[in-house]
Parts: C-alpha cells; structure tokens; sequence
C-alpha cells in the first residue's frame, strides 16, 4: 500500500456552504435556503482556472478521494482517479467533490430539519433534478470565486450532471467528462427504478417518507432496491466469475434459506446499504435520473438541445455495461458529432458492467489522463509532476465482502 | 488500422493535405496515431474527428489531441450525417476493411469529397513476386501472407472499377512511388494509390 498511499491526496476535511438565496427548483418548487457539503482536493490557482468538479451518482457523495483522519479506512469512492499520479491530478487541478441537494450526506435533503416546521423534510423535500443540482453547484463555484470549470466529470448519474453543466452554464465549462452515462434513461432503466420505488414505498416502515418521526427506517424495502440495483450494475460475467454457483453449504438445502453464495452476497449488501442510505434520498436521486432529458425541450432533437453547449466533451462508455450500454453513449456522441462539438469517445472493453466506471481499468484511466492533459495543456498547467501511476483494484463492495458467516 | 511506413505515410499525407483548402471540415477514417488530422489542425485550421477501432490508437490519439471516436468502420459511419464533412479520408486503411464498397458508399454519402489511398497491389515488385510463386512482401505491403491484416488488396485499374461501380467520380488520381509521382505506366511502376473523388453528379 505504501506506493498507493503516496498517491492519495491525504486526509479530508468536509466543508459546508449555506445558500440564503432560495433555490428555484425546475418542478416548480423553491428550496428557502439549503447548505451544501463539500471536500477540496489539490490548490487553486491565482487565476482560479483550474478547478475539476467531481459530480456523484446515485449513492455517492463529496468525499471522492483521499481518507479521514478519524476514520482511515473512509476512502473517497473515486480515489483511484483523484490523486497525485493518478488520472486527475491534484499536483495541477483543484478538484471538487460535492454531495448533492437532497442526499444524505450532509447536504440539505429530506432528513434535514425543515426550517419553517422544526421537523425533518421527509415526504415534504421537493422532488430535484439534475438542472436543479448543476444549478447549486454553479452558486457553490460562485462561493469559491470560479468562474469557469477546467471541466466537470462523473460517472452514470454523475455523468449527467457534467453534461448538464455544458448546457445550463455553456460559458462556465471548458470541458465535460461523461462516463458510462447517457441523455436519457431508457425505458428498461426507468423501469428498474420504478421496482427499487415500489420496494421502499411499500415498506411499512416508510410511513409515506415521514418515517424519520416514528423512529424507524423502511430498511427492508431499501435493502430490496439496493439489491436490485447492485445486480444492474454489474455484468452477468462478473457475477458468475466471483460467486458461480457456489453454494454455502454442501448440498441444496431444499428450503427457502439462503443457499447460493450470491443470495448471501446481495442480502449482505442490501442490508449495509440500508444502514447508511436514505430511503427518500433513493427515491429522489432515481426520480432524477428518470427526469433527466435534455432532448425534451427541444422536440426530441438532441443535437439541438446540444446546439449551445461550448465545451469539449470525452465520451465514455463499457461494452459490459448493460444499464448504460454503449449504445446510449453512441447516441449522445451522435448528436454531438451532428451539432460539430470537440467529442472524443471510447468504447472500454472492461468485463464489471455499469461499476466498471468506479474501478481501475488501465485502457479507461489512461484515457482520462491523456484527456485531462489536454484540459491542462490548455490552461498552461505544465506537465505532471508525478508520472500516471495506475493500480489494481476490486470493487469497495466486493472487497468488503468476506462471505456472510450467519448465511442471512 | 495498418498503416506503412512513416516515411511513406508522411508523403500520402503531403499530397492529402495539400489537396485540403483552410478551415475545412475533415473526417479521418481509421486514424490511427490522429497524426494527420492533429497536422491538418495545425497547418491548415481543419476541424474534424478521426474514426478509429484500435484501443491504442484511441489512445494515441487523445495524446495527440485528435477528437476520435471508437468505433467500427466496418458497420458504417451512421454517427455522421448526410454531407457532414468537407473531405472525408481513407488513408492505408481501405485495404485492411470487410466491406469496402460499402465503406466507398458511406464516404460519398457523408463526405462533399473522399480520398482514399492504398498500396498498388499492381506494382511491379508485387508481380515479379507472385511471378515467382510467392506472397509480396515490400514497403507497401510489409507483412508476410499469414499475419497480414490486408484482405482486400486491389490494383490502381481495381480501385477505378470500383469507382464506377459505387457512383464515384474520380476528380484527381495519383499513383507515386518513394515519394514521387509515376506518370508512366503508373499500375506498374507506382506502389501507392492515391484518389480524390466525389459522388458522380446525377
């Protein structure tokens, strides 16, 4: 690990923002006031042109790279891209990372206490966007004195976000890093998260999202969504190279009792999920991706709705990835092509599916190196003072997981 | 995408650019390193993509500032749309592609020009070698038979019927050798292709 350690950005200290400027929201609604929860990672510059914002996914958050000093074993979720020698790196760019309105995180979100009631939003948390999202982070840039983004990335969800930044603020960005994304969620994604819904708001625990006042948390029915998702996110080779048809015990069992080592690895998941997720947080961030359509305004013209954007994009996508398959990516680089952008696309055989976006892959961190030098040559950053190193590793869930000794 | 040798490379891509006026648009198919489109870039104000399959040449690519795209000629080019470019290119590559008439096609379909180069099967090295019972092997043509990853090697005459026969209307034909155009018996003395053309006007 020590070569790995000098890599890390170090430890992290999470900053908060309060925004008294009510957050008119795109459902219609306004947020009075809302705090953000941010980290920083890296210096920046005198001109301020050197800031990388980091945008999360559906159960990410701000801590993206580096640890905590009270809690080591906390690593940022993107600490393998962010780092000195790593694919962004922190010797030139000032990254970003951010937890989104209506996470749980620490920013503002349904388990936060409502200002004008004195009790948690829950159900009353206005429903957000990735417009509503894009448009806070703009007024958190505005905080840090940064005019303009040396780029905004992210993957999935996250992705979305960047490109949304292209389209929201086009002056703001130079360049948008879109991974394993799409310009819209398919009828299939849309579906998936109306399942994982179904299971959280069907829990009795949910109370209709007010929950937080009867002390309980529909852990069940998040459980059963995480579940869910955690099986989209990855390919069917994965899953059959890591737990096979191992069984936990000798034989078949012939009852309903966990017997299949993935049955244990899927509860075991869902049941750490619920203990730290919001349940309303789930719902809102999945309404979110399923809104997301920047081509609906302009009558379905993607290119169109592209038309304003300035910045360069890179485009990228895993071909084992089945909830953001390539072709999604292919359609948004189409229209960018169609609408004469900067795009540079790749198509990264990695064998994880949708998480691939997570873990390492040389072929995908060099890629992003080689873009984000680009993205530093342009602002007269200089070269890397620590060469691209690139590591190995499993995914944080799998390598946390060591096989559930109660077989629950 | 195989492409020769960078002496020779250099030269094809000489005469491309000097056939591409300022500020055009370009589409680069089977890229490569982007050298050519990162040079057109620079020289000439060219904007445009490379197209390219190979992960490492995606990545050279990125290094060298070119916007490539990933992707698989062979299966068209339906990223782009009818018109779409200036010039679209076809450097060393035509000969190494499944569907070759079907990649002229899309050419004339998204490009107001194409160019396209090739190594002349027709040149006389080539046939003093099959003369002699074997598989040619030259600057052009450097690999042996069995690693080759050309499968449609054609003859300058070839590329011409094939010109007709896909609606292309050949507006510049040069066949060069070491870096010099053969004007005399070009199918025999010359060992490198070199076309612009355009959708014939109907």
């Amino acid at each position: 690990m020590g070569d790995l350690d000098s890599r890390s950005v170090g430890a992290a200290e999470p900053q908060r923002a309060g925004f008294l400027e009510p957050l008119i929201l795109k459902a219609g609604k306004t947020l009075a006031s809302y705090e953000l929860v941010y980290e920083t990672y890296g210096t920046l510059n005198a001109a301020k042109d050197n800031a990388v914002l980091v945008c999360h996914a559906l159960s990410g958050s701000h801590h993206v790279a580096g640890y905590y000093a009270n809690d080591p074993n906390k690593i940022g979720w993107w600490d393998n891209m962010i780092g000195p020698g790593k694919p962004i790196d922190t010797e030139r760019f000032f990254v970003i990372g951010v937890n989104n309105i209506g996470g749980c995180h620490g920013s503002t979100g349904p388990a936060s206490i409502d200002r004008a009631t004195g009790q948690p939003y829950g159900a009353s948390f206005p429903l957000v966007t990735v417009e509503d999202w894009v448009a806070s982070q703009a007024r958190l840039m505005d905080r840090l004195g940064i005019a303009r983004l040396a780029a905004a990335i992210g993957g999935s969800l996250g992705g979305m976000q960047a490109m949304q930044w292209t389209l929201s603020f086009p002056d703001r960005i130079r360049h948008a890093l879109v991974v394993a994304a799409a310009s819209r969620l398919s009828t299939q994604n849309i579906a998936f998260n109306d399942v994982a819904r179904q299971a959280i708001v069907q829990d009795p625990c949910f109370h209709g999202g007010n929950f937080y006042a009867q002390g309980v948390i529909p852990a069940r029915g998040l459980k059963l969504a995480r579940m869910l998702g955690h099986i989209t996110y990855l390919s069917e080779d994965l899953l059959m190279e890591k737990f096979g048809r191992v069984l936990k015990r000798d034989e078949y069992g012939f009852n309903y009792d966990v017997e299949f080592e993935i049955e244990s690895y899927l509860r075991y998941q869902g049941d750490k999920f619920a203990q730290v997720f919001d349940a309303n947080t789930y719902l809102l961030m999945t309404k979110a991706l399923d809104y997301f359509d920047p081509a609906k305004e302009a009558g379905g013209d993607l290119a169109r709705a592209l038309s304003n954007a300035k910045a360069g994009f890179f485009i990228g996508s895993f071909k084992s990835d089945w909830r953001f398959p390539p072709q999604r990516s292919r359609e948004l680089v189409k229209a960018l092509v169609a609408s004469r952008k900067a795009v540079t696309y790749a198509e990264i055989d990695a064998p994880h599916g949708h998480d691939a976006f997570l873990l390492d892959n040389p072929r995908y961190h060099q890629l992003v190196a080689a873009y984000i030098d680009n993205v530093a040559e342009e602002i007269g950053a200089g070269p890397r003072q620590t060469p691209l190193a690139l590591a190995a590793t499993e995914l944080a869930e799998m390598a946390g997981y060591r096989g559930n000794a109660d077989g629950t | 995408m195989n492409k020769a040798a960078p002496i020779l490379q250099r030269y094809d891509f000489e005469l491309i650019a000097s056939w591409i006026p300022e500020g055009s648009t370009v589409l680069d198919l089977g890229c490569g390193d982007g050298v050519l489109l990162a040079g057109l870039a620079a020289t000439r104000n060219v904007a445009g993509y490379g197209i390219e399959i190979d992960d490492a040449n995606v990545l050279a690519s990125v290094k060298n500032g070119v916007a490539v795209i990933q992707d698989d000629l062979d299966s068209g080019l339906s990223t782009f749309e009818d018109g779409a470019f200036d010039f679209v290119i076809l450097s060393q590559t035509l000969q190494a592609m499944w569907n070759v008439e079907g990649v002229m096609r899309e050419m004339l379909r998204v490009g107001r020009q194409g160019i396209v180069t090739f190594p002349n099967f027709g040149y006389w090295r080539h046939r003093i070698d099959i003369l002699q019972g074997r598989m040619p092997v030259s600057k052009t043509l450097p690999h042996t038979w069995y690693n080759t990853p050309n499968i449609h090697l054609c003859t300058v005459k070839d590329f011409e019927d094939l010109c007709v026969k896909v609606g292309a209307e050949i507006l510049e034909e040069r066949v060069i050798h070491a870096g010099r155009q053969v004007t005399l018996l070009p199918n025999l003395l010359g060992s490198l292709g070199v076309f612009r053309f355009r959708r014939r006007p109907t």
